[in-house]
């Protein structure tokens, strides 16, 4: 199984991206998604630093995807994912249909996450308009995922989201500056003070969602480290760990050591619960709701 | 000028005879399973009720559209194209799909039957819709809530697909068939079950504190006394960000679009709907009987139209929150 690294979810420094990147060329890393998908207002990174970032990590042998925005509604928008589709030169991960449009037949694109491929026909779809690779819906349990492998077309590859704040929800509405009684258009960019998201909380004190933007997550941080086996066993081609702020190397680091078999997963899974804020979730894989935590070994769960 | 078309939801058949008799051109239902988005107990057709309720719209020169707009998985395929099937024979005006695949399935089985993207299909772009036109004739898209009033007029300038967005109800927040909130917190949602908050995971406790309503556990409001209760949908609850408690995502409200309909109308806008399938029948009456009034004045004359203050208040007492907003198409809201 490979290993890819998400794009970057939130809004962060552009040295701090740029260092985090150069970091990210020595991690054992296969794929790396690169771009921004939330807001198109954030552009201390435009596509050219993109580029540039993309050409150290090819370097560094890495696979470069470019992601694209998932909520398209300006002009300018589509404008932008018109050049990422036509940079000429790396794959592009689709994330809205948009996205699917531009490229189908032309260039190869990656079925993003948000795309809702939930059936063999739809899969099947994609594979006929160019599709190289496929993300699963973080809703969906490992039951589907295994039907939806037996119906997979030859040569497409199957991706899994395994670690991270899961992506939910987007709106037209910024929940970062609605929060501070900013409008959306003179944010003041507040969502760079929140380098994984702004959390929500339930009257009764539970972490239940971050903000980020205008897409909202979950407060707990997925680790489906413990399902490496399984998903092994199940085909799956790339693992996809989505970016936090602090202590990525060793989340990457920990993900690598079981799937090489240094580590064992629940150690595996122990260690990364200890790397992450608040607690951690894996409901959905086991077809329950996505905040719950499913399975023998939750001490590693802090609050 | 076009005449907007008023589409008019039908959760039962006295819902539909309610719409149709109030002055909806076109409604639309959906079968008894979770094939639709709004799959609660009790509601929605089986084959024979659906029958009727196309007959009595047929008989009185109305539409029938069939909304079949969750997201099947292998093993329940076989129930989303026996529905497109039944669909098809009981000769529905058009399919509102949400689903690529079953699109596919259903433009090659049944190449006369007219198909929409439903709001679940997160299209908001001219390429998007330029997608699903090109790969399988849709004729008509539902915009998702989440375009200003321009971005609406740009999508409209730059298809050839008939645009219908949302004119009244309950306010997703969220871009439709994009949000899992109701699944991450109870398993289920309107993508794979076709139910946003399910009812079963609904409680609601009086305690010292106030009346609380939960979701699988999770407290999604509480309510002092004397204040009014609504559904518990997460986006509407109240919840504590940076040590400040409040509707951190948005309070209860519904949309309406009483005040721009001229404008809707002008843009190129083909049909309007009215949101709740899971109203009653009451409500289809009333909400169908204000949007026709209101769409014969803008029809006989645009420049003069404005929203009777009867009306405002007819709408606002059957709303979320007894108020309304224009949610996303006014710019300050988002």
């Amino acid at each position: 199984m490979k290993f890819s690294l998400g794009p970057v979810l939130y809004f962060w420094p552009k040295n701090e991206v740029l260092d985090f990147y150069r970091q990210v060329a020595d991690w054992p890393l296969d794929i790396v998604y690169l771009g921004e998908t939330v807001c198109a207002k954030r552009r201390l990174m435009r596509l050219g630093d993109w580029l540039e970032v993309a050409t150290q990590l090819t370097a560094a042998g890495k696979e470069v995807v470019l992601s694209s925005l998932v909520l398209l509604e300006a002009d300018s928008e589509l404008k932008a994912l018109r050049q990422i589709v036509d940079n000429g030169h790396y794959a592009v991960e689709a994330n809205d249909m948009a996205a699917v449009q531009l490229a189908a037949g032309r260039v190869p694109y990656v079925a993003g996450p948000q795309l809702n491929i939930y059936n063999g026909e739809t899969l099947a779809l994609h594979h006929d308009l160019g599709a190289s690779r496929w993300v699963l819906p973080v809703e969906l349990p490992h039951t589907t995922l295994a039907d939806l492998q037996d119906q997979r077309p030859v040569g497409l590859e199957t991706e899994v989201f395994a670690f991270g704040r899961l992506p939910l929800a987007f709106s037209a509405r910024c929940f970062t500056a609605r929060t501070h009684n900013l409008p959306k258009d003179d944010c003041q960019f507040r969502c760079v003070d929140y380098p994984d998201g702004m959390l929500l909380k339930t009257q009764d004190q539970r972490q239940f969602l971050a903000m980020n933007g205008i897409q909202t997550l979950s407060a707990a941080t997925s680790n489906l480290i413990g399902a490496l086996p399984d998903m092994a066993a199940l085909g799956v081609d790339v693992v996809r760990l989505s970016p936090q702020s602090r202590h990525m190397a060793q989340i990457v680091e920990t993900f690598a050591a079981v799937r090489d078999g240094s580590l064992e997963p629940l150690a595996g899974q122990t260690q990364v619960a200890t790397l992450v804020s608040g607690e951690v979730c894996n409901g959905y894989w086991h077809g329950e709701a996505g905040m719950d935590w499913h399975g023998a070994s939750a001490q590693g769960r802090r609050l | 000028m076009n005449k907007m078309e008023l589409v008019c939801p039908a959760g039962s058949l006295p819902a539909l005879k309610a719409a149709v008799d109030n002055g909806a051109d076109t409604v639309y239902m959906g079968f008894r399973d979770a094939t639709n988005a709004r799959n609660f107990p009790g509601l929605n057709f089986d084959e024979r009720t659906a029958e009727r309720g196309i007959r009595y719209a047929h008989e009185r020169g109305r539409k029938v559209l069939l909304a079949l707009n969750t997201y099947p998985q292998p093993r329940t395929w076989a129930v989303w194209t026996a529905a497109v099937d039944r669909a098809a024979r009981l000769g529905v005006d058009a399919l509102i799909l949400a689903d690529a695949g079953l699109m596919r399935y259903a433009s090659r089985t049944h190449p006369g039957l007219r198909l929409h993207l439903s709001v679940q299909g997160s299209a908001t772009s001219p390429e998007s819709i330029a997608f699903y036109r090109n790969k399988f004739n849709i004729q008509r898209v539902v915009l998702p809530r989440v375009l200003s009033l321009s971005q609406v007029r740009r999508v409209v300038e730059n298809t050839d697909v008939a645009v219908e967005t949302f004119a009244f109800g309950s306010l997703c927040v969220m871009v439709e068939g994009r949000c899992y909130l109701s699944s991450y917190a109870t398993g289920e949602s309107p993508n794979t079950c076709g139910a946003c908050s399910p009812a079963k995971a609904v409680r609601w406790e009086e305690t010292a504190g106030g009346r609380e309503v939960r979701l699988n556990q999770v407290l999604i409001d509480r309510y002092a006394a004397g204040e009014n209760a609504g559904y518990p949908v997460i986006c509407k609850g109240r919840f504590e960000v940076n040590g400040e408690l409040g509707y951190a995502i948005e309070a209860p409200t519904s949309l309406s679009v009483l005040d721009i309909l001229p404008e809707l109308q002008a843009i190129g806008v083909q049909a309007i709907k009215v949101e709740g399938r899971q109203r009653s029948p009451a409500y289809v009456a009333q909400v169908t009987r204000v949007l026709r009034q209101a769409l014969d004045a803008v029809g006989a004359s645009p420049a003069t139209y404005a929203p009777r203050s009867d009306w405002i208040a007819q709408l606002d007492k059957v709303s979320e929150g007894s108020t309304h907003t224009l949610g996303a198409l006014e710019r300050e809201w988002q």
